[in-house]
This record gives C-alpha cells, sequence and structure tokens, in this order.
C-alpha cells in the first residue's frame, strides 16, 4: 500500500497549481465568484482553460484532450478546488462531447467538438420529462421521421441552463418496442429552431437555473441524429460509464470545510468563539471525518482506474456519500453564519453579512438538488443493490 | 498509487482463512470458549508454528520484519475468525511495547519466546479510576536495590489472566494524570505480590483486575520517559483494533446478506424488499467507509514524512468511523436477522459483542471524537 504520487506526478501538480496562481485571479476571478454574469465569466474562464489546452482532461487527444492519467486529472481537480475556481460546465464538455466522439460520424465531430472546446456553442441536456424522472426509460418526445427531418414534439424538463443553450442533445422516442428502452434515439437539436418554447422554473433558491424546454413540430435535420435510430438508450449508458472520478466532489468540499472554520473563528459566542465550542466542533469533526474516509473511498477508485480497471458501481457510494456531505456542509456554513443565512438579497440594503448569508442560503437550498440529479440517491442505492450486493 | 494489500499480505491471509475453515469452525470455537483458560494454547502453538506470532516483530529478534499494514491485513482475517487467542495483548500490546522501547538485550531474550509461542505477554495501563485516561496513574513504583517495587491496582488488564510476564505502568514523577513522569516495568506474572482476579468479557476473552503489593519488577526504558513508547505502541495498537473490526464488519455484512437471500417471508425472499436493500447497501457504505479511512491511515502511517499530528488525527479519525460503523452494522445485522439475531446459537451475536467491546476499550466513540476536536480545532 502507497499513497505517493510520482516524481512527474508531484512536477504536474506545481505546474497546475501555478497556472491556477497566475491565471484565476483578478477581475476575472471576481467576476466568476460573484455568479452575476453565469454566461460571459464562464466562457471567458473557459477560454483561459483552452488556450492552455486543459479545457477537457477526459477527451481523447485528437480532439484536444489532455492525455492525462486518473491521477492527473484528480491532482488537476484538487488543486483547481483549492484555488477556488468553479468546475467547467459540464453540458458540452463531459456530458454530450464523450457521445459524439464515442459514437458521431466524422462529421458531427468536426462541426461540434471544436465549438465546444471555443465555448461557441453552449449545450444543455434533455433527458428529463414530466413523465420520466428517475424512471428515465419512460420518456415520450417523438421524434418522427419526414424526409430527411425528424419532427420532434413534447417536453423536456429541470433543463439547466437552457436559457443560455445553443444546443440540447436529447434522448427521444423514435419507436416503440416491448423493452422501452429500445427505441429510443440519440439527437442533437439546434435551440433556435422554430417551435422551441423555454419556460423558466423558479426553484427554492430564488434564481433561474432550471427550466421546462416544450418542442412544438420542431423540425430536426435527420443528420443530427448520433449513431444508430432507436439505439439512443445504449449510448446514454455509455456516457454514464464515463461519469469523472471526481464525482465525489472531495476537493471542493475539503474547501468549503475550510472556510466553514474560518468562519467560525470569526464568530463570537457568549463563552468565546464559536469553533471553541464543544458542541460545534463535533458538528464539523462529524462531517470531516466522513470526508477524510470519502477521499481514501475515491483514492482507492482512482487507484483502481489507474491499474486498468473501469469505475464499476462504487462510483454511486462515491455520489451518495459525496452529495451527503456537500449538503452537510451546507448546512452547516449557513448554521455557521446564523441569522444572516435567511436574508434575501436587497438591492437599496446589502453589506458584506447579509451577502455571505445569501449565499450560503442559496448553495443550500439549490443544493437539495445534488441528491436528486444525475440518477438520485435512492436509484444509486438500486444500483449498488444489483450490482455490488448482487440483489 | 496503490490501496491494495500486497503478495505477500493476500498469502498471510490466505493462510489465516484455510486454517480457520479447516479448525476454527464457530462451534469448534464455542468449545474453546468454554474451556479454562478460554483459549486454546494447541491453537496457538499452531499460530506459532504458521508464523503469525512474528508478524510484527524486527528480523533481528527472529520476526517477519512486518509494518502496520502486514499487521493489519493479519488482524482483519482474525476478525474475520472471531478469534479468542490473545494475539492482540500479547503480541501487539506487549511486543509492541518492547520493541518501541527498544531494549535491545530484553528484547532478544523475550522476544523470541513471543515469536515460538511459549511465552505470554500483557501490558497492564488502566486503572479503574481513570475511565479512558491512559496516564491517569496511582501505581507508585520505589526503588529497590537494581529493581523497583511496584504497588497499585490495574484493571481490565487484556491477556492479564494468563500472562507470563507482564509490562505495568507506574506513576514515578509528575501529576496523577500528566504524561510525563510515567515509567515501564516488566514484572513476573507470578512474581511475589501480585494478586489477579479473571474475568469474563462479552465477547469471551478472559481479563483481568490486578494487585501489586510490592511486586518486584525492573525498569523498561527511561525513568520517567514511559509516555512516548507507550502512545506509540497504542497507535499501533489502535489500528490493529480498526483493521480487525473492519474484518468483522465485512464478515456481518456478508452473513446479513447470505441470510436475507434465503429467508422467506410473504411469499418470497426478503433481499427482494427495497426497504432491507436500501439498509444493506448503508451497512456496506459504512463498511467501505471503515475500510477507505483504514487504508489511507496504513498509507500516511507508513510514510515518514507524516507529521505526528497528523498520525494522531487520522487514529482518532478512524477509531470515532469505526465506533459509528461498528454500531450501525452491528444493529443493522441483528435487526436484518429477526428474532434469530438475538439467538445465542448464532453465530451473529456474537461478532456484534467482540466489535462492540473494540468500541469500547481504551475509549469509545466520543472519547476518540474529543481527540480528534482537540488535534483539529483546538
Amino acid at each position: 500500500m502507497d499513497n505517493s504520487f510520482s516524481a512527474q506526478d508531484l512536477e504536474f501538480q506545481a505546474e497546475v497549481r501555478d497556472f491556477f496562481a497566475t491565471e484565476f485571479v483578478g477581475e476575472l476571478r471576481d467576476r466568476v465568484n460573484s455568479g452575476t454574469d453565469i454566461k460571459g465569466a464562464a466562457c471567458d474562464w473557459q477560454n483561459k482553460l483552452n488556450d492552455k489546452g486543459w479545457l477537457a482532461p477526459d477527451w481523447p487527444v485528437e480532439h484536444g484532450g489532455t492525455g492525462w492519467t486518473p491521477v492527473q486529472k484528480f491532482i488537476f481537480e484538487t488543486e483547481r478546488a483549492n484555488a477556488g475556481a468553479p468546475d467547467t460546465v459540464p453540458f458540452g464538455l463531459t456530458m454530450v462531447a464523450p457521445v459524439i466522439f464515442t459514437f458521431g460520424n466524422d462529421e458531427q465531430k468536426a462541426r461540434f467538438l471544436p465549438r465546444i472546446l471555443t465555448s461557441e456553442d453552449w449545450w444543455c441536456q434533455g433527458y428529463s420529462e414530466p413523465g420520466a424522472g428517475s424512471d428515465l426509460a419512460a420518456l415520450q418526445t417523438k421524434a418522427v421521421r419526414d424526409g430527411d427531418d425528424y419532427i420532434v414534439n413534447g417536453a423536456k424538463i429541470w433543463t439547466t441552463y437552457a436559457q443560455y443553450a445553443d444546443w440540447i442533445f436529447c434522448l427521444v422516442r423514435t419507436g416503440n418496442f416491448e423493452r422501452r428502452q429500445q427505441g429510443i434515439s440519440f439527437i442533437l437539436i439546434d435551440m433556435t429552431s422554430p417551435g422551441i418554447t423555454v419556460n423558466p422554473i423558479p426553484t427554492i433558491d430564488s434564481a433561474h437555473t432550471l427550466n421546462e424546454v416544450v418542442f412544438e413540430n420542431v423540425r430536426v435535420p435527420a443528420k443530427n441524429l448520433i449513431g444508430e435510430e432507436n439505439q439512443g438508450w445504449t449510448y446514454a449508458k455509455a456516457l454514464l460509464a464515463h461519469e469523472r472520478t471526481s464525482i465525489a466532489g472531495v476537493p471542493d468540499s475539503r474547501r468549503w470545510l475550510t472556510e466553514i472554520i474560518e468562519l467560525a473563528k470569526e464568530q463570537t459566542t457568549a463563552n468565546g468563539k464559536l469553533i471553541d465550542d464543544p458542541q460545534y466542533q463535533t458538528r464539523l469533526s462529524d462531517i470531516e471525518i466522513e470526508l477524510m474516509a470519502l477521499e481514501y473511498m475515491e483514492l482507492r477508485v482512482l487507484a483502481s482506474m489507474s491499474a486498468g480497471q473501469t469505475p464499476g458501481p462504487e462510483s454511486s457510494l462515491l455520489k451518495i456519500k459525496g452529495t451527503e456531505i456537500q449538503q452537510s456542509l451546507q448546512e452547516l456554513r449557513m448554521q455557521t453564519i446564523g441569522a444572516y443565512s435567511v436574508s434575501l438579497p436587497q438591492d437599496e440594503y446589502q453589506n458584506d453579512l447579509h451577502q455571505r448569508g445569501s449565499g450560503a442560503r442559496r448553495e443550500y437550498m439549490y443544493g437539495r438538488a445534488a441528491t436528486i440529479y444525475g440518477g438520485s440517491n435512492e436509484v444509486q442505492r438500486n444500483v449498488i443493490a444489483k450490482a455490488v450486493l448482487g440483489l | 498509487m496503490n490501496f491494495e494489500y500486497n503478495e505477500e499480505q493476500v498469502l498471510l491471509k490466505e493462510s489465516v482463512a484455510r486454517w480457520v475453515q479447516d479448525t476454527y469452525s464457530f462451534d469448534q470455537r464455542h468449545v474453546i470458549s468454554q474451556s479454562d483458560e478460554g483459549f486454546s494454547r494447541d491453537n496457538w502453538s499452531t499460530f506459532a508454528e504458521l508464523g503469525w506470532l512474528s508478524v510484527p516483530f524486527s528480523e533481528e529478534f527472529g520476526g517477519f520484519g512486518g509494518s502496520v499494514v502486514d499487521v493489519s491485513a493479519i488482524m482483519q482475517e482474525f476478525g474475520n475468525a472471531l478469534l479468542l487467542e490473545p494475539v492482540f495483548p500479547s503480541v501487539i500490546m506487549f511486543g509492541g511495547l518492547l520493541e518501541k522501547v527498544g531494549h535491545t538485550e530484553l528484547n532478544t531474550e523475550i522476544i523470541p519466546q513471543i515469536i515460538d509461542g511459549s511465552l505470554l505477554g500483557s501490558v497492564a495501563m488502566y486503572e479503574a479510576h481513570a475511565r479512558f485516561d491512559m496516564c491517569n496513574i496511582t501505581t507508585t513504583a520505589t526503588v529497590d536495590g537494581d529493581n523497583y517495587l511496584l504497588s497499585g491496582s490495574k484493571s481490565f488488564v487484556l491477556g492479564g489472566a494468563h500472562a507470563d510476564k507482564i509490562i505495568v505502568l507506574a506513576r514515578t514523577s509528575g501529576e496523577q494524570s500528566a504524561e510525563q513522569g510515567i515509567s515501564l516495568f516488566l514484572i513476573d506474572g507470578n512474581a511475589k505480590g501480585v494478586s489477579k482476579r479473571n474475568y469474563v468479557l462479552m465477547d469471551g476473552q478472559q481479563v483481568a483486575d490486578i494487585e501489586f503489593d510490592k511486586a518486584s519488577g525492573i525498569l523498561l526504558g527511561e525513568l520517567d520517559g514511559g509516555y512516548a513508547p507507550i502512545s506509540a505502541m497504542m497507535q499501533d495498537a489502535h489500528v490493529a483494533l480498526c483493521a480487525e473490526a473492519v474484518g468483522i464488519m465485512e464478515k456481518l455484512n456478508k452473513t446479513t446478506l447470505e441470510y436475507t437471500k434465503t429467508r422467506k417471508q410473504f411469499g418470497t425472499v426478503i433481499s427482494s424488499f427495497q426497504a432491507l436493500q436500501h439498509r444493506m447497501v448503508d451497512t456496506f457504505m459504512s463498511q467501505e467507509q471503515a475500510k477507505s479511512l483504514l487504508v489511507g491511515t496504513l498509507c500516511e502511517l507508513s510514510d515518514e514524512t507524516t507529521s505526528p499530528e497528523r498520525a494522531v488525527k487520522l487514529v482518532n479519525a478512524l477509531r470515532t468511523l469505526v465506533a459509528k460503523a461498528g454500531k450501525h452494522i452491528g444493529d443493522e445485522a441483528i435487526q436484518l436477522h429477526g428474532g434469530m439475531g438475538l439467538t445465542d446459537e448464532l453465530d451473529v451475536g456474537h461478532y456484534v459483542k467482540r466489535l462492540m467491546m473494540i468500541n469500547l476499550i481504551f475509549g469509545n466513540g466520543d472519547f476518540f471524537q474529543n481527540q480528534f476536536n482537540q488535534v483539529a480545532y483546538g
């Protein structure tokens, strides 16, 4: 047993650390963190990463990937989180791109992949439907062939950032078979197509992240179909296996924990600082100890990947524990800040305390989504029950 | 980066597993547990022959030269086997402390006897009033020529019931709970002035309360300097216990899973119920958490650049997590076995009791979490 990085990895770590220290700074950093210009700031930051050639660690080198080992990806993720930089927006880079470069044709690869790297195209994901959430195979959005086009009708829901998107990748029903998973196709749709309506879904964090996307007789060129008709489920599932090792979110949680400890050193109670309160310390260590375990749980998966194994259902464990810890931290941050956590942003009267509290509140409220999306934690438990426990 | 046991460690584990399968069924274990000493001397000789008692000791004393990882590999398997034989008190604690003190002449004489199975040892640490504070010591030692005379009482001495040699912690200076001023003394188990009261714990092992009345012993290591070796030994001992606990957790989860796949109610196997499936996923997750932090701790303790503070933090985190995971897994194992889980006949309750014992000696979850808090946020 050995948890150490190789000399090359340490060298790489220093290079990544240096990159973030010199590039993720100043006005750009403030803009990314402010959350006011979500799309603009994200694109500017991603362009910096792209200039460096580090935007798409999971892509094959021929399409602009980095060729990093799993350990190098882990190092990059850790340094990114330590620098307080955000994760890249996943819909184009880590969700649709792997499907395109794995199952798409040459023309599709040439047309879509470069524009993802340059952030010229912003993507969103059209999987869930009002009647198909955890039971995704129940989806009913229809695509009917009409000459060189498909005519799409139906609705997708919980579509993150659809309001910014140029393209949406969708699972649509193109056929009806006994097995519901058959008859589903994977298709790319231009968001400017006539017949598409994006309806905002305000969420409990008082923000606009989610949307419903409605398709009414939307004409989509058949050349936008990925792979073969009716095989979309297979492609989407393969994409899930592509899930990044960073699913546990350990480095970000580690940084949040450090920030919360700093906050607790500032907060005063009748008996001194909050950080010295034994009950508070126990709340902290309840989370920190689980985080230490999760760190090694993730490294174990990483080590087995480095040894050539594909990550299996262990990633479900990482997802469950990782999101539970994130939510615990979001709650503890609110509790640490105290009453300011329940304040809403005011236009006229806004000071640092309100801003900090409001940020904590938003993260907590929207953070509830983490145990629901990407396969709810209950679905992940089903996966483990079946795949690991043989139930 | 690698978090698996190496080939040698796997072989070691397999040799234990094979022996258990051939000669240590739960029924056979039960017979041994009812015997006078509560363990089998024959098995002990076998362990010596198979080299299991040599694992942690340096090669210069005839040991295997094993690391914390090697010890963990064998302890995990011993947990799986629910072993009654006193490997932990005699080899890990007593032998481990001798090595930490580093008295070459004594070690050359005694450690080979531990390895060949002819000598059982024990460390008499805790006193009845001290709860989990190993530094809270009132046992005294007074100079008597080249030797010392020990007076005081120790409780809950693991392996004390059958020990040929005992290392006693005594206060030779300083405040009652100070780290400084603790000294270690080696005495014969049957020396004059030593009286024992043996009793049995919930997991079947025999321990002793020991009274020392001017019992003669020799000083081990430096006068007043016993804390450093004892805390170093205890760090290894905590990790070894956690490895054993992880072995027990794996066994309990496996047994429970198999049971639910065969037990039928409402016309079907109960493993088909989602409520139970999710609970078993959660116990599996608890097991994997404990195992992950165990391997992490093993790696970092093997790395000489790890700071002492980090080591203390890790070990206390591990014991806290093992306490929580152990309670979770133990409770669920009994619950999911239904009425059968309450029977003495089934092995489940016995594994649970050993796990509970581990999580209540030398500290409990709250105690270790407090220790963690002090290092992390104090």
